[in-house]
């Protein structure tokens, strides 16, 4: 998985930021991706996150598979920040996914280990048998 | 990703020209904007990183046939 991330900042703050602030929540460690600058907001317009308004690009999360496809994305306000967790569970699904070649998908809350779906006209009416909320959508 | 020197003038993110054109020609058709959606392929760009103590320039052409994430953010130095 490669990171990229992007804010109109120049590079000359992305370094001061990485130099004074992150790298101490890093012990030190520079951060370990590519911090893009998007000074004119061209790539922000180009994925609908870039706001005229304040010139500045809300909190957009896209995941782009091997073959440059978007699968998912996620976009907030400002003053909500995003949960790693459930990008991460996302990340794993769609990897599943893909190493199965579709014939596996992965239902509400799962996450790696629980049981997937497979999907054909056996499944049709009885996804009850396979799955509930009880055991899947628990915290 | 290649190194580049710091000057004056300031660096800028492009699309990569493909995508140039059709986004200027989207905006002469009446400023539509194309949402992404999903499913559909990712708009490519170029843009000056800074890296683990360099600055370099980022290429999403070099690194397809890899997931990549792009995180957007409102700013440094704010608070989230």
């Amino acid at each position: 998985m490669k990171v990229f991330s992007i804010s109109v900042d120049s590079v000359y703050v992305h370094k001061m930021w990485n130099d004074h602030e992150l790298s101490k929540m890093l012990d030190g460690k520079d951060i370990p991706f590519p911090m893009l600058s998007d000074q004119n907001g061209n790539i922000g317009r180009l994925y609908g996150v870039y706001d005229e308004e304040s010139g500045a690009e809300t909190r957009g999360r896209f995941l782009i598979d091997p073959d440059g496809i978007v699968q998912a994305f996620e976009v907030m306000t400002p003053p909500v920040g995003r949960n790693v967790q459930e990008t991460l569970r996302q990340i794993r699904a769609f990897q599943y996914v893909r190493e199965h070649k579709g014939t596996e998908v992965t239902p509400a809350g799962w996450r790696p280990g629980n049981p997937t779906l497979k999907p054909g006209p056996g499944l049709v009416g009885n996804v009850w048998k396979e799955w509930n909320p009880k055991q899947n959508l628990k915290d | 990703m290649k190194e580049f020197g710091p000057g004056c003038q300031r660096p800028k993110g492009q699309p990569r020209p493909v995508v140039e054109t059709e986004v200027v020609q989207e905006v002469k058709k009446g400023d539509e904007r194309k949402m992404i959606q999903v499913g559909k392929p990712a708009p490519l760009f170029s843009a000056p990183a800074f890296y683990q103590g360099k600055f370099v320039e980022v290429d999403l052409e070099e690194f397809k046939g890899n997931w990549m994430m792009l995180c957007f953010y409102p700013g440094d130095f704010t608070f989230v």
